[in-house]
C-alpha cells in the first residue's frame, strides 16, 4: 500500500464510518458512543504519556471534574437542558484547564516514575474527596437532568457530540504534533536536560500538553456524565479503576508515541472487551489485570511499533511517528 | 472540628489516639522496608505490596475459620505469600528487571488489579476481620485502652524487623543480596546468581507483606480493595525515609500511622483515604521542590 495515499485515505474512512454508524447500526449507538469516548482518552492519554514520556495515572481527574463539574451546573443554575449542557462544559473546561496549571506547576516538575505515582494517587484522591464531600452528593453520587425528548434523540445527540469531540481532538493533537511542539515533546521525552540546556521552556510545554488534555477529558466528562444519568464518585467519575487504567493500556496496546496508536487501541480495545466481557461472568476485571501484564511485559511496542518493526518499508517516511528512544 | 474541642478538654484523649497510632503504624513499616528491599536490589517500585498485605490477611482469615490459632497462622502466611512472591517473578517480573521504570510500574501495576480483583472473586468484598480473645490492657484508671492483640502485634513487627536486619548484614544470601544491590554487575563476576538474588528478594518482599497482612487482619479490617492504601503508604515513607535505612522507616511509618488516627479522629473517617493519597501527591511536589532548589538532578 502507498503510505502517502493511505494517510489521506484513512481519516476520510475512518470519519465517513463514523458519520454514518447511526444508521447502520442504530441498536449499538451507545457503544459507539463509548468507542469515540476511548479515543480521546487513549489520544489524551498519549500526548504526555507516548509524545513527551511523563506517564500519568491521574488523568482520570479531569474527567472527573468534567462529570462532575457539568452535573453541579445542570443541578444548581436552573437552566434548560442545553442551557445547562453547554455552560456546565464550559465552566468544566475552565476548571480544568486551571486544576491542570495549577497542580502542573508543581507535579510536572517530578521526572519519571515520581510522576507517575504522584498522579495516581492524586486521581485516587479526587475519588475519595468527591465521596465523602456532601456538596456533589457524596458516596450517594448525583443524578444528572433528564433529556428533553426521547432516549433515541438523546443517543444520537450524544453519539454525534462524542464523535465530533474525538475528531476534534484527534485533529488538534495532529496540529499540534506536526509542529514545533511536537518536536519539543519529544525532545522532552528523548532528554529532557539536554532539552533545557538548549533553551527550550519545557515546564511551559509541559504545563501545556497537560492543559489540552485536560481540556478534552473535561468535555469527555461532562458528556459521560449525561449519557449515563448517573454521577458516582468512584464508578462514573473518577474511575479510576476502569476508565483510568484503560486509557493507558489502549495507547499502549495501539503503539504509543503515535497518532494512530491510540485510535486503534482504543477501538480494538473497546471492541474486545463489548465482545466478551458479558462472557467472562465478574472475571471481567480480573482478566483486565492478567490483560494488562502480558501486554506490557511481552507487547510493549504495542500494534503499530511491532508493524512497525515487521514493514519498515510502510512507515518509511513517517517521521512525525517517532521512531522511539 | 467538633472532636477539636474533645481533645482540649480530654488530653488523655490525644494520648490513646498517638498510642493507637504508633501501634497502627509499625504494621506499615513491614511492608515499607520490603518495598525499600526490592527498589534497592532490583529497582522495581512495586505496586503490587498492598496486595501482597492483604493477601497475607485472607490466609490469616481462612485459617483462623479453620479453627488455626491466629497467631500461628502468622508464619503460614509468611510461607504462602513467600510461595507467590517466588511464582510472580517466575511468571513475569523477571523480564521486567532491566526495563525501563515505567514497564515495572504498569506491570507491578497490571498484577496488583489481578490480585485484588482474584482476591474479591474468592472472598467477596466485606471487610473481614478476626478476634483473637487476648482481650484488653487497661491504663490510667480507664482513660486508655489497648487491645493486647496491639502490642503483641506491635511485638512481632520489631522481632521481624530486627531478624530481617540481622539476616541481610550476616547470612551469605544476605550478603549476596546486599552485593546485588550495590552493583549487579560485579556481583554476578564474582559468582553470584542474581536471577536468584531477584527471586529471593522479590519473594522475601512477600512474605513480609504476609506478616504485616496477618497482623492487619488481626488488629483492624482487611478488604479486597484496600490494597493500594497500603502501596502509596510503603512508598510515601520509603520516600521519606530514604532506601536501606530501617530506623527511618520505622519512625516514618509511626508518624504516619499516628498523622492517620488524629486525621480520622478531627475530619472524620470518611476523609482518611483522601489524607493519605493527597499526602502521596504534597510529599512528591515538597520533595521535587527541595531538590530542585538544591539543584540536583531529579533521577
Amino acid at each position: 500500500m502507498n503510505a502517502a495515499a493511505g494517510r489521506i485515505a484513512l481519516p476520510i474512512v475512518v470519519a465517513a464510518a463514523g458519520l454514518v454508524l447511526p444508521f447502520l447500526a442504530p441498536n449499538y449507538l451507545v457503544q459507539f458512543s463509548t468507542l469515540w469516548m476511548m479515543v480521546v482518552l487513549a489520544l489524551t492519554w498519549d500526548l504526555l504519556g507516548g509524545q513527551m514520556g511523563y506517564n500519568s495515572f491521574g488523568n482520570i481527574l479531569f474527567f472527573g471534574i468534567g462529570v462532575y463539574g457539568t452535573a453541579v451546573v445542570q443541578r444548581d443554575l436552573g437552566l434548560t437542558y442545553f442551557g445547562g449542557l453547554g455552560v456546565g462544559l464550559a465552566v468544566s473546561i475552565v476548571l480544568a484547564v486551571a486544576v491542570a496549571v495549577v497542580l502542573g506547576a508543581g507535579l510536572l516538575r517530578l521526572r519519571g516514575h515520581y510522576f507517575a505515582i504522584a498522579t495516581l494517587g492524586l486521581g485516587i484522591a479526587a475519588g475519595e474527596i468527591a465521596g465523602a464531600w456532601d456538596y456533589v452528593g457524596a458516596g450517594s453520587g448525583m443524578l444528572t437532568p433528564p433529556f428533553p425528548g426521547t432516549v433515541d434523540g438523546r443517543n444520537i445527540l450524544l453519539y454525534y457530540l462524542f464523535f465530533g469531540l474525538a475528531v476534534l481532538c484527534f485533529l488538534s493533537l495532529r496540529w499540534l504534533l506536526a509542529g514545533r511542539f511536537g518536536l519539543a515533546a519529544n525532545a522532552i521525552r528523548d532528554d529532557e536536560d539536554k532539552a533545557e540546556a538548549m533553551g527550550l521552556r519545557t515546564a511551559r510545554y509541559k504545563i501545556v500538553a497537560w492543559s489540552v488534555a485536560a481540556l478534552f477529558l473535561a468535555v469527555a466528562g461532562g458528556l459521560f456524565g449525561n449519557q449515563i444519568g448517573f454521577v458516582d464518585p468512584r464508578d462514573t467519575a473518577f474511575a479510576g479503576a476502569t476508565l483510568g487504567v484503560w486509557m493507558v493500556l489502549m495507547a499502549i496496546l495501539g503503539g504509543k508515541g503515535t497518532i494512530w496508536g491510540p485510535v486503534l487501541g482504543a477501538a480494538v480495545f473497546h471492541f474486545v472487551q463489548e465482545l466478551t466481557w458479558i462472557y467472562l461472568l465478574g472475571w471481567q476485571r480480573v482478566a483486565l489485570g492478567l490483560f494488562i501484564v502480558v501486554v506490557v511485559v511481552f507487547f510493549p511496542e504495542g500494534i503499530l511499533g511491532w508493524a512497525r518493526l515487521r514493514w519498515p518499508a510502510a512507515f518509511g517516511h513517517r517521521v512525525e511517528e517517532g521512531e522511539g528512544t | 472540628m467538633s472532636n477539636l474541642d474533645v481533645l482540649l478538654v480530654a488530653p488523655q484523649f490525644a494520648l490513646q489516639l498517638l498510642i493507637d497510632g504508633m501501634l497502627f503504624g509499625a504494621i506499615f513499616a513491614l511492608a515499607a522496608y520490603g518495598m525499600a528491599l526490592v527498589w534497592g536490589v532490583m529497582n522495581i517500585i512495586n505496586i503490587t505490596q498492598g496486595e501482597f498485605v492483604m493477601l497475607g490477611g485472607f490466609v490469616t482469615v481462612v485459617l483462623a475459620k479453620a479453627g488455626l490459632p491466629a497467631l500461628l497462622s502468622i508464619p503460614v502466611s509468611a510461607a504462602f505469600l513467600f510461595a507467590v512472591g517466588w511464582a510472580i517473578y517466575r511468571l513475569a517480573i523477571y523480564r521486567i528487571v532491566d526495563r525501563d521504570l515505567f514497564i515495572s510500574l504498569l506491570a507491578t501495576f497490571g498484577i496488583s488489579i489481578f490480585l485484588q480483583q482474584l482476591m474479591n472473586q474468592t472472598f467477596g468484598a466485606d471487610p473481614e476481620s478476626i478476634e483473637t480473645g487476648l482481650g484488653t490492657l487497661v491504663l490510667l484508671g480507664g482513660d486508655i485502652t489497648v487491645a493486647w492483640i496491639k502490642l503483641v502485634s506491635f511485638a512481632v513487627t520489631l522481632a521481624t524487623a530486627v531478624g530481617l536486619y540481622l539476616f541481610l548484614r550476616h547470612s551469605r544470601t544476605g550478603q549476596a543480596i546486599r552485593a546485588t544491590a550495590q552493583n549487579a554487575r560485579a556481583a554476578r563476576i564474582m559468582g553470584i546468581d542474581t536471577d536468584r538474588v531477584y527471586a529471593f528478594s522479590y519473594a522475601l518482599n512477600a512474605a513480609i507483606c504476609g506478616v504485616a497482612g496477618s497482623l492487619v487482619a488481626m488488629t483492624w479490617v482487611i478488604q479486597a480493595f484496600n490494597g493500594l492504601a497500603y502501596t502509596v503508604r510503603s512508598f510515601m515513607i520509603v520516600i521519606i525515609a530514604g532506601l536501606g535505612n530501617l530506623p527511618g522507616v520505622i519512625a516514618a511509618a509511626l508518624g504516619l500511622g499516628t498523622a492517620e488516627t488524629f486525621v480520622d479522629f478531627l475530619i472524620g473517617s470518611e476523609y482518611r483515604l483522601a489524607f493519605v493519597f493527597s499526602l502521596l501527591v504534597v510529599i512528591l511536589v515538597v520533595r521535587g521542590q527541595l531538590l530542585a532548589r538544591r539543584r540536583q538532578v531529579l533521577k
